[in-house]
């Protein structure tokens, strides 16, 4: 039939053209890259089972001079302010450091911070991290100081929980009311940019796009002042998920109003297919 | 003054204060369109439809929509997105139907053209519909800034920059068109006054006039085949309904339409839901920042073959430079479908591209040509990328300026 052949001919170049503006442009834009590696490959892995008690000790000797640690009811020994001016960030809070960081990724940023979080282009000798290296310490000693940290998070994290710590040292969440514990300005001075709200990120970047990013944010973006934090592929999901329930909150209700939408659009044609058959007979 | 007497309805009293009987007739019952059609005829009422959606839709955004650059951003993307029940979907349908009026547009546009349906007395209709086309074109753009998104901020920077390449007040148009230096507040709300209302009404008021230049050259038919709408008419009003060859637009046109019109509403809806990116781009969804160009900047993918048009020149071509021809180009591009009636030189025949030996290729390489002047314009203008953007808008062009000699050609080859 005619019209059948007329509708092929519209929808191939429709299609054609979708194809080259979607799909095509944007691989061409966005060039493929290596995924996401939750294994951290590059960092030596922990090959001795860690002492918990004795990475109670190690923690309680080397950390908590700097970290909080509230889940213990351990508080940070200097107000969030003082603490932003005195290492050009807030330092983590270490309650669930244990899960929510992969244990090799923790291991290795003991040893070697600015190796870790690949942040040799911001610092170096010139302009010291804030967090010192644990080099000193013994291959023992840092599998302990990880064991005690995991040995500690008793409950399931919240998704919420895991982009506060995670993340919200720099970052605001404004339509979560979620403001960046670092004032923004101290970060521009710290990082030499500063840290976007990430409430649209989820609808902006995709998913797809901040699981390579966050996993390591220098292979996506050369030179980028975001470190990379280490984060499990869990944990990471967990971030991804809380981004899309502020960012993307009415998807569920998208994608289920979709169906009644066609749904009610195909009785509708069917309907309008049977009139226009019951017209057209007395025409032609 | 018309005879009042008692009333017997309300149909009737109407009627003979409002004449509606009669009105009915001329624009529903009684206004006749070819029998021998097909579903692409259906894109003058598809497009009604979806200028109805972006109209109701506009509405209930505008309930809510804060023209400040300092609120435009959360006012869309949390308000309306968020807080507004179903906000999300008139947002959604809102993108999504202005995405979907210029591929009808296109198809529309293309129908006339491979039917010939731009000569012969119909020249009016096609170039209100060219100003059509223009118009909406000036409110998508002007509707893009308004979320106030990084594309929102960059396209309209380099858009509007494109104004200064006018000779000798040409600086002094940018400034006048974004109320200040750079884009910013001024620009915004000047650009929401263009989107809310003057292109809106500018709109309602040209489609009034297209639908008006029909009524008298008649709507064309599959094989553009000329007869007597008054003889064809009568036969319809006598019965004689199989053998006339015109059928009413009420019931009969409008009940094909409405079937296409499902048809395409149904997919309308899975790509507001599902598949929206295309009409929504996602870098949109990151709030405007002057200090952070965007890696790519490109329009919306309707614009693409222009634009490409427009920076297809890269390099000095005589002395000239690249962005003066380039900026010429794309003013030529702009026009150029508003005199092809003109440049048509064989207005007398117009039979669908197939059954003309040389126009039917001309047809053909100019939707390829479009198409790939389309893709390359989103692609980065790189290496390879440039010079196939080069070729295909020196063919645009060139395809332009053989018309002429290809329709004298077929005129004289006497190919009715």
């Amino acid at each position: 039939m005619r019209e059948i052949k007329i509708l092929a001919i519209v929808l191939f170049f429709t299609a054609v053209t979708y194809w080259g503006v979607e799909p095509y442009a944007h691989s061409q834009m966005h060039p493929h890259v290596a995924p996401a590696d939750f294994g951290f490959k590059d960092l030596e892995p922990l090959h001795v089972n860690g002492n918990v008690e004795n990475g109670q000790v190690l923690v309680e000797a080397n950390c908590i001079a700097c970290h909080s640690i509230k889940s213990l009811g351990l508080e940070a020994p200097m107000s969030i302010e003082d603490a932003a001016n005195a290492y050009g960030v807030v330092p983590p809070d270490l309650s669930h450091a244990g899960v929510i960081y992969d244990k090799n990724y923790l291991a290795g940023f003991l040893k070697d911070p600015v190796g870790a979080t690949k942040l040799s282009h911001k610092f170096g000798e010139a302009k010291p991290y804030a967090m010192p290296s644990y080099s000193f310490l013994s291959e023992q000693e840092i599998a302990d100081i990880v064991a005690y940290l995991k040995n500690i998070v008793a409950t399931k994290v919240s998704d919420k929980t895991v982009f506060e710590e995670a993340c919200g040292r720099c970052h605001s969440m404004k339509y979560d009311a979620l403001k960046a514990q670092t004032p923004n300005a101290f970060i521009k001075s710290y990082l030499g940019a500063e840290a976007p709200d990430v409430s649209m990120m989820i609808r902006s970047k995709k998913a797809e796009y901040l699981s390579t990013f966050m996993n390591e944010p220098t292979k996506m973006v050369e030179g980028i002042a975001m470190p990379r934090v280490g984060l499990t592929e869990a944990s990471q999901d967990q971030v991804i998920n809380y981004m899309e329930s502020v960012g993307d909150r009415k998807k569920a209700e998208r994608e289920s109003l979709g169906l009644k939408l066609i749904g009610f659009m195909a009785i509708f044609t069917l309907i309008a297919y049977l009139w226009k058959v019951q017209i057209w007979k007395e025409v032609e | 003054m018309a005879e009042i007497r008692k009333s017997e309805g309300f149909i009737d009293w109407l009627d003979q204060r409002l004449a509606v009987k009669a009105f009915m007739r001329v624009m529903m019952t009684e206004y006749w369109i070819p029998k021998n059609i097909n579903f692409l005829w259906a894109m003058g009422v598809v497009l009604v439809v979806l200028f109805g959606v972006l109209l109701v839709t506009g509405l209930l955004l505008l309930m809510y929509y804060k023209p400040d650059i300092n609120l435009a951003f959360d006012s869309v993307n949390y308000t309306i997105m968020q807080e507004v029940e179903y906000g999300w979907l008139w947002r959604h349908m809102h993108g999504v139907a202005a995405s979907a009026t210029f591929l009808i547009i296109y198809i529309h546009l293309f129908t006339g053209i491979y039917y010939g349906s731009y000569k012969k007395g119909r020249e009016m209709i096609w170039i209100t519909g060219m100003v059509l086309f223009i118009a909406f074109s000036a409110e998508a753009f002007s509707g893009y800034m308004l979320p106030w998104g990084q594309m929102s901020y960059w396209a309209a920077q380099v858009i509007t920059n494109l104004f200064s390449g006018i000779p000798v007040i040409g600086d002094d148009v940018v400034i006048w068109i974004r109320g200040d230096y750079v884009v910013a507040d001024a620009t915004l709300t000047r650009f929401f006054m263009l989107h809310v209302v003057l292109l809106p009404l500018v709109i309602i008021v040209v489609i009034a006039v297209h639908f008006y230049s029909l009524r008298f050259s008649h709507v064309n038919n599959q094989e553009s085949e000329v007869f007597n709408f008054d003889v064809e008419s009568k036969k319809f009003l006598e019965g004689r309904k199989k053998e006339s060859k015109v059928v009413p637009f009420w019931p009969v046109f409008l009940s094909k339409d409405f079937f296409v019109v499902g048809f395409f509403m149904t997919i309308f809806f899975a790509l507001v839901c599902y598949q929206f990116d295309f009409a929504m781009d996602p870098i949109n969804f990151e709030p405007a920042n002057s200090m952070k160009t965007p890696a790519h900047i490109y329009p919306e993918w309707y614009f693409l073959w222009n634009y490409e048009v427009l920076r297809g020149f890269f390099f000095d071509i005589g002395g000239m430079a690249a962005m003066d021809i380039g900026l010429i180009a794309f003013v030529i591009a702009n026009i150029v479908f508003m005199i092809l009636p003109f440049l048509d030189r064989n207005p007398m025949n117009t039979a669908p591209a197939h059954k003309r030996p040389v126009f039917k290729y001309w047809f053909w390489l100019l939707v390829i040509d479009m198409i790939v002047l389309t893709v390359y314009g989103k692609l980065p203008p790189t290496g390879m990328n440039a010079w196939v953007g080069f070729v295909a808008a020196v063919i645009f062009l060139g395809l332009f300026i053989a018309l002429p000699f290809i329709t004298k050609y077929e005129a004289k080859g006497n190919v009715q």
